[in-house]
């Protein structure tokens, strides 16, 4: 009952992968080629993927008066951003709306998952299909839908609520569209992808977990408390850090429902048309793009972590079965 | 937790009556009676299959029967969920809460019953201590190896004093070695905690090591119950003969039955045996085995001319057809005219010299009727 014995066959496994990748079977003059080749090629496409990106960062740092052109390094565009009250105030728009629709797909996407597992599995079928055409459904369609509804719905609305609102209340609300329209409108796809989360960890879930808490004497509202809901919360967060960043950077659907409001992305496309274009855009670009690197960033951390410690688990057991 | 044993020996803690599960068209466990006697290692034993798990999860709650009762030391059970029940389980692949350190799972069910947080560190403590594992209290469970994990999810349910443990294969998962000695310590615990333990196992011999008694079970139903030494010695039927150790089996027609049966097998030849004490009555001209344990056959090297066979003992000429040396015993594959080819173990004690016979040696097979059993088929 060697302590080492858990953690034994992990180096040497690594080491026996480390030899095999090491020792590559003898190689000709054209096998050569045509790796260097492919190996150029993949060099290529990246460079087509991020130069863009990277030009954009480096830009941003620009100390000219144009977009165009690099007249050396300063923060004086950054300065400028945070300095300009319409930015601060779509940013602030943003993030609100990032916060909201991140939350709520977060509380009723776990709870849709959790109660898809109680339905009938060729009813869960359709349910699961109907949550992957949220995720791809064009932008612009959800963007249409939203904004047909939404002003349907107010038509109908404003009208009897002004018509039963007692006057001693003072003015009846009136519903408008705006930052919780956009919030909405949001939450139709960063819930589902919630929901793809939870429900791969619910699968992926040892229900004997479950058995072990009530077989220990707790209620199922403990169990669901004390061991499901832990389970889940890798999922839960990585599920509300990918619905901030979608929501966070999202044009389109915001574009139709946004009604008095600007968000962001909207502010920086906006901008883009009324020239002269300056490395403002650029600061602008790089502090979107910081924000949401950053939660992709902490979901990388959280699979990473939960990877590691289902390797350890397995190890322990294949160890002990060796 | 030591001392109450005594004070309940004699009460019956687990007992089944007419108990039936059903999952759709297929009955896993079928019409099973049972009494398990308080602190007492209880072995449910059987293949895979053989409704000895679902048995299990009916007594810790997990399934409800089809039909039947069940009684928890005296008190009907059904339709108590498994949090309200007095049991507690060890799982198969252990189930430890992946999201707490060790000593947060081993206080699990105190903390869900509200024991005062004093009393809990205290009793964590103990349980550590109880399985070796003093010091792994702050200790993530994936850092464990298997078989730490294993005793870290005895100590999460003995802490509790359940009136019942329950095992389901809690080895299976360990090494030969690891699981030798686990057995031993197992066996150890119980007589320790004097908690009575019901434990599920397809592995007969893990089964004869540490139960008091045995239900070897087969179709989800008990084909016998008692000691393990009443089932080795005294097997019901053909099934639990050869469940239990090995068996050299030879089918015949019953001549007559009574406490010395004799069995006319496919090459004429009568052989006697002794019927099991817990027989059910064969008619004949009925069917019957004639069960002999390898190691109850004696070999010499001086082969008879013909076989000679009486009520009191067989002797017949065979040739060994392979010698398998083993240390301490060696095992023969024996090829007899009269009964066809035939398992022999014999022990290398002192004085005799080891693997005796090679392959072709002729020799004298010979057993005591009285150690040989006539079952049914």
């Amino acid at each position: 009952m060697a302590r080492s014995t858990a953690l034994a066959p992990a180096p040497e496994r690594r080491a026996a992968a480390t030899a095999a990748a090491g020792a590559r079977p003898p190689t000709d003059r054209a096998t050569r080629v045509v790796g260097a080749v492919f190996r150029g090629h993949s060099a290529l496409i990246y460079l087509f993927l991020y130069v863009p990106i990277a030009l954009v960062i480096l830009f941003s740092f620009n100390a000219g008066d144009f977009a165009g052109e690099l007249r050396g390094l300063s923060l004086r565009w950054y300065g400028e951003a945070f300095g300009d009250r319409f930015v601060m105030k779509a940013l602030q728009t943003s993030l609100i709306v990032a916060f909201a629709s991140a939350t709520l797909a977060t509380a009723f996407g776990t709870i849709a998952a959790l109660a898809l597992q109680r339905v009938p599995p060729a009813l869960r079928a359709v349910y699961d299909g109907l949550t992957y055409i949220a995720i791809v459904i064009p932008g612009i369609v959800i963007g249409i839908a939203s904004l047909v509804f939404f002003v349907n719905a107010f038509d109908w609305f404003n009208p009897l609520v002004g018509s039963l609102w007692p006057g001693s209340l003072g003015e009846a609300p009136v519903l408008n569209l705006g930052i919780p329209t956009v919030i909405g409108a949001h939450v139709l796809f960063t819930m589902a992808i919630v929901i793809v989360l939870v429900r791969a960890r619910l699968a992926g879930m040892d229900r004997t977990l479950v058995e072990a808490s009530y077989d220990l004497f707790a209620t199922p509202w403990r169990t669901f408390i004390q061991v499901t809901l832990p389970q889940l919360a890798p999922a839960m967060l990585a599920g509300y850090l990918l619905s901030f960043v979608f929501s966070f950077d999202e044009y389109v659907i915001a574009s139709f429902v946004k009604g008095q409001d600007t968000t962001l992305p909207i502010l920086v496309f906006s901008q883009i048309h009324r020239p002269p274009v300056t490395p403002k855009i650029n600061a602008i670009g790089t502090v979107i793009l910081t924000i949401s690197l950053s939660a992709l960033f902490i979901v990388q951390l959280i699979y990473r972590r939960q990877t590691r410690q289902a390797r350890a688990l397995a190890e322990a057991a294949a160890a002990a079965e060796a | 937790m030591a001392g109450q044993s005594q004070e309940r020996t004699g009460q019956t803690d687990v007992e089944f009556r007419s108990v039936t599960k059903r999952f759709g068209a297929v009955v896993a466990v079928d019409d099973v009676d049972l009494r398990i006697r308080a602190g007492s290692f209880y072995s449910l034993l059987g293949p895979s299959g053989c409704g000895k798990t679902t048995s299990l999860r009916m007594i810790a709650g997990f399934e409800d029967p089809t039909a039947g009762e069940i009684f928890i030391g005296g008190e009907p059970v059904l339709g108590v969920p498994p949090y309200r029940r007095q049991v507690n389980t060890v799982f198969q692949h252990y189930a430890l809460f992946p999201h707490m350190d060790v000593g947060r799972n081993v206080g699990y069910g105190l903390r869900q019953r509200r024991v005062p947080r004093e009393e809990q560190e205290r009793r964590v403590q103990e349980a550590l201590d109880l399985v070796r594992l003093s010091a792994y209290g702050r200790r993530r469970v994936w850092e464990l190896s298997g078989g730490q994990q294993q005793r870290v999810a005895l100590a999460r349910a003995l802490i509790n004093h359940p009136t019942v443990l329950l095992l389901d294969e809690p080895l299976g998962a360990l090494d030969l070695k690891l699981r030798k000695e686990m057995q031993l310590e197992l066996k150890a615990l119980q007589h320790q905690v004097g908690i009575t333990f019901v434990y599920v196992t397809h592995d007969q011999e893990e089964a004869i090591t540490m139960s008091d008694r045995i239900a070897v079970m087969r179709d989800g139903r008990i084909q016998q119950e008692g000691t393990p030494t009443e089932l080795y010695d005294e097997p019901a039927n053909r099934f639990v003969a050869s469940f239990l150790g090995q068996s050299n089996f030879f089918e015949g027609e019953l001549l007559e039955d009574g406490e010395l049966a004799g069995v006319r097998t496919a090459r004429g030849l009568i052989l006697w045996g002794r019927r099991p004490g817990s027989r059910e009555p064969l008619a004949a001209g009925s069917r019957a085995t004639v069960a002999i344990r390898p190691e109850r056959i004696s070999l010499a090297g001086d082969p008879p001319a013909d076989a000679a066979v009486d009520r009191e003992t067989a002797t017949l000429p065979g040739r060994v057809l392979q010698g398998t040396y083993l240390g301490d015993q060696s095992e023969y594959q024996i090829e007899t005219d009269a009964l066809g080819p035939l398992m022999v173990r014999s022990i290398n004690s002192e004085g005799l010299p080891a693997a005796h016979f090679g392959a072709g040696a002729a020799v004298r097979v010979a057993w005591r009727a009285r150690s040989s059993l006539v079952l049914g088929i």
